[in-house]
C-alpha cells in the first residue's frame, strides 16, 4: 500500500534506477545484459534464502511427515535417507542447488510426489485466474485513473478515488467470503448465482466446459480486480497529474486539438511510463492476493496449493512454491526493466 | 522549509554563546521554531478534508481500544462462561450476534481492536526504524557499505512481501511477536529507499559541509542534521505502513498463522469461516471484523496521504 502512495516521491524502484546519461543505441544490449545478470543473482539469492529459511524451523521434519504417529527408529532412518536429511547441512545445500538447476525442487511430504509436478499441474489454473484479473484490473485502473486525473477535484474524481482507496483497504479474503455468501450461497431475495468454489463442475466437455470454467472464474476474478484496481488507478492518476501542467499540453491545445485528443495523444502516453513500471513492481501484492483468493474459492492453483502445504506444513512444497512466487515477481520486474527503455527513450539507451 | 529550519538551528547553536543576555537562548529559539512549524503543518493538514476525517476516525478507534478493559472487560474472551447460545443472530441483547462459543461478537470486536492496532503499530514501528536506519546510514556513508545495503534493499523490494511474511510466520513459533517480526522485517525497503534519497539531498546542502568543517562527526551530522529533516517523511511512511501492517496481520491470522490464544480481527474471521458461517450464509458473523479492518486501514491511509500531500505538494496524491 505504501508503495503506491509514495512511489512518485522516491526514485522509481526498478526502471528509474537504470536511467543514465544517454550513450547512444549501442548501450541497450549492455543494459539488457546488466538487468539479466541482476535477475540471475536475485534468483540465486532466493534459492539460498529458501534453503536456509526452512532449515531454521525448530523440530524434526520427520515428525511433520509422520504426523505424530508412533514410528520405529528404522522407519525414521528410512525417511531421513529418502529426503536426504541424514547428510551434513553443506551437502544438503549443494545437492539442493544442483537439483534445483536441473528443475528438481524435492519431494512433497504430503503427496509423496515431486514438488515440480504439483506446481506444473497447478500453474495453468493460476495463470488463467491471474492473467484474466491482471488484464481487467490494469485496464479498469488505467481507464478510471485517466478520467479521474483529467477531471481532478470534481465530484466524479472524488468518488472514484474514494471508492478505490476503500476497496484497497478491504482484505481480499473477506471480500471473497462475502461475495460467496451473497452471490453463491444466496441471501434471501437473491438466489445463488455462482458456484461457491472450485474450477469446474465436472462432466462437461468442449464448449460447455469453457462456459463452466468461465462461470467458476467470475467471483475470484471480481474479488481480485476489486482489491487490486485501486493501485493502478492511483498510480495512473498521480502520473497524469504530474503531466497536466506541461507546456506541451498548452501547445497542443493552442494548436486547436480537441480536449479528447490532447489527452489521448499527448498526456496519456507520457503518464503511462511510470505506470507501466509500477504496475509490474506491485505484482508482488497480486501474488499475495492470489494466495488468499484461491484459498477462499478453493481454486486449484498455486495459491491454494500453498495454503494446503502451509497447514501440514509440507516444507519442500512450501519451499518450492516460495521459490516460484519470488521467481515470478523477479521475472516480471526484469521484464518491466527491459521494456521500459522501449517505452521511454530517455532510459537506458 | 525543514532544511532551512535545521540550518538556522545549527547556526544558533554555534552563535548562541555570543548573543546578549536579553536574546532567548538557542534552545528556547529552537523550541519556538519547532512549535511554529508544527502549527504551520497542522494548518496545512486541516485543509485536506479526507485526512482530517481519517484522523478523527483513528482517534475514535484508539479510544475504543484503550477503554476496552472498562467497556467490555477481558472476560469477553472467556469460552467457558459465555453469556449467549452459540451462533445467535443479532438481537437486542447481542447487537452483533454471538460466535460459536456463545460469546458476544460486539465485545470480541472491541477487544480484538486492541490486538489489531497494537500489532499494526509495533510492526510499523519496527519496519520504519529498520528502514530509516538503513536509509540514513546508506545515504551518509557512501562506498561499499551503501552499495551492499542498497543491494539488500533492492532484493527485499522485489520479494513478494506477504509470501515472505507467511513463510517467516510458519517457520517461527506462533505468537504476536512473530507476526510483528514477520511484517516488520519484510516491509522496510520502501522506507529505506525514500529515506536514503532524502538523506542524499540533505547532505548535499552547504550547511552539512560547514558542520563538518566545524568538527561535527558522523553521529552529530546524522542525528542533528539528517534525522530532523527525514523525520516528516518517516512520519508519512509510518502511517501508510501501519495500514498495510494491519491488513497483513489480519491475513496471517486468517491463514491460521497468528497466536491462537488471542482475539484479533483476522482471527475472528478465521473462526467465522471455520464455524461454517459461509455455507450457512451467516453474513452478520463475517461482516463486523472485516469492516473494522477496512475502516482502520482506510483511516491510516487517508491520514498518510494527507501528511504526504502537506510535505510534498508536488506529489499530486490528493490534489
Amino acid at each position: 500500500m505504501s508503495e503506491v502512495a509514495s512511489a512518485p516521491a522516491g526514485p522509481a524502484p526498478a526502471g528509474g534506477r537504470a536511467a543514465g546519461p544517454s550513450r547512444g543505441r549501442r548501450a541497450y544490449p549492455r543494459y539488457v545484459a546488466g538487468k539479466l545478470a541482476g535477475a540471475v543473482v536475485s534468483l540465486f539469492a532466493v534459492l539460498v534464502t529458501s534453503f536456509f529459511l526452512f532449515r531454521m524451523i525448530p523440530g524434526d521434519p520427520v515428525k511433520f511427515m509422520t504426523g505424530g504417529r508412533p514410528v520405529s527408529a528404522e522407519q525414521i532412518a528410512v525417511y531421513r535417507r529418502e529426503f536426504g536429511l541424514d547428510l551434513p547441512l553443506w551437502r544438503q545445500f549443494t545437492e539442493y542447488c544442483g537439483k534445483a538447476l536441473t528443475g528438481d525442487l524435492g519431494t512433497s511430504y504430503q503427496f509423496r510426489a515431486p514438488v515440480v509436478d504439483r506446481i506444473t499441474e497447478a500453474l495453468p489454473n493460476t495463470l488463467l485466474l491471474t492473467g484474466t484479473a491482471f488484464v481487467l484490473y490494469t485496464a479498469l485502473g488505467a481507464f478510471l485513473g485517466t478520467r479521474s486525473a483529467w477531471r481532478h477535484g470534481r465530484l466524479g474524481d472524488r468518488l472514484n478515488t474514494g471508492l478505490a482507496l476503500t476497496l484497497y483497504s478491504v482484505p481480499s479474503f473477506w471480500l471473497g467470503l462475502l461475495l460467496i455468501i451473497v452471490l453463491s450461497v444466496g441471501v434471501d431475495p437473491i438466489p445463488g448465482l455462482f458456484p461457491t468454489g472450485g474450477m469446474e463442475s465436472g462432466g462437461e466437455e468442449g464448449f460447455a466446459y469453457v462456459v463452466d470454467v468461465a462461470h467458476h472464474l467470475v467471483l475470484p476474478v471480481v474479488t481480485l480486480v476489486a482489491v487490486e484496481y485501486g493501485q493502478t488507478l492511483l498510480v495512473t492518476r498521480s502520473a497524469l497529474l504530474d503531466e497536466m501542467g506541461g507546456d506541451y499540453l498548452t501547445t497542443a491545445r493552442a494548436k486547436g486539438l480537441r480536449d479528447d485528443l490532447v489527452r489521448r495523444r499527448h498526456a496519456v502516453p507520457n503518464a503511462l511510463l511510470p505506470t507501466v513500471t509500477l504496475v509490474f513492481v506491485n505484482l508482488g501484492r497480486t501474488v499475495a492476493g492470489v494466495i488468499l483468493v484461491e484459498t477462499v474459492f478453493s481454486w486449484p492453483g498455486l495459491g491454494g496449493l500453498f495454503y494446503q502445504a502451509l497447514s501440514v506444513p509440507d516444507l519442500p512444497l512450501v519451499q518450492g512454491l516460495f521459490f516460484v512466487f519470488a521467481a515470478a515477481v523477479i521475472l516480471m520486474n526484469t521484464l518491466a526493466d527491459l521494456l521500459y527503455p522501449l517505452f521511454d527513450p530517455r532510459v537506458g539507451r | 522549509m525543514t532544511a532551512e529550519k535545521a540550518e538556522t538551528t545549527a547556526s544558533d547553536a554555534i552563535a548562541g554563546t555570543t548573543e546578549g543576555p536579553a536574546a532567548p537562548g538557542p534552545r528556547a529559539l529552537a523550541r519556538r521554531r519547532r512549535r511554529a512549524s508544527v502549527a504551520r503543518f497542522w494548518r496545512e493538514f486541516r485543509r485536506h478534508r479526507a485526512g482530517v476525517f481519517g484522523l478523527a476516525a483513528l482517534v475514535l478507534f484508539v479510544l475504543v481500544a484503550l477503554t476496552a478493559p472498562l467497556t467490555v472487560g477481558s472476560d469477553v474472551e472467556s469460552v467457558t462462561d459465555a453469556p449467549g447460545r452459540p451462533l445467535e443472530s443479532p438481537s437486542g441483547q447481542f447487537p452483533l450476534g454471538t460466535d460459536q462459543f456463545g460469546r458476544s461478537l460486539l465485545g470480541l470486536l472491541v477487544w480484538g481492536s486492541r490486538v489489531s492496532l497494537l500489532v499494526g503499530l509495533l510492526a510499523a514501528a519496527l519496519s520504519v526504524t529498520i528502514g530509516a536506519l538503513i536509509g540514513i546510514t546508506a545515504g551518509h556513508f557512501r562506498g561499499w557499505y551503501a552499495t551492499v545495503m542498497m543491494r539488500i534493499t533492492d532484493w527485499f523490494l522485489v520479494m513478494p512481501t506477504l509470501v515472505l511474511a507467511i513463510v517467516l510466520a510458519t517457520v517461527l513459533s506462533r505468537s504476536l511477536g512473530t507476526i510483528v517480526l514477520a511484517i516488520g522485517v519484510t516491509t522496510w525497503p520502501t522506507t529505506a529507499r525514500l529515506v536514503r534519497a532524502q538523506t542524499l539531498a540533505v547532505e548535499s546542502r552547504p550547511y552539512i559541509e560547514r558542520a563538518k568543517a566545524l568538527g561535527g562527526g558522523h553521529w552529530h551530522i546524522m542525528s542533528r542534521h539528517v534525522l530532523p529533516n527525514v523525520m516528516p517523511l518517516v512520519l508519512a511512511q509510518t502511517t501508510l505502513i501501519i495500514s498495510s501492517a494491519i491488513l497483513a496481520e489480519a491475513t496471517l491470522a486468517f491463514l491460521g498463522l497468528g497466536d491462537p490464544t488471542v482475539v484479533s480481527w483476522g482471527g475472528l474471521l478465521q473462526d467465522a469461516r471455520e464455524a461454517g458461517s459461509v455455507s450457512s450464509g451467516d453474513w452478520w458473523y463475517l461482516m463486523p471484523p472485516g469492516v473494522g479492518i477496512a475502516a482502520v486501514a482506510l483511516a491510516f491511509t487517508l491520514c498518510g496521504r494527507a501528511v504526504e500531500a502537506v510535505l510534498n505538494p508536488r506529489l499530486g496524491v490528493s490534489r
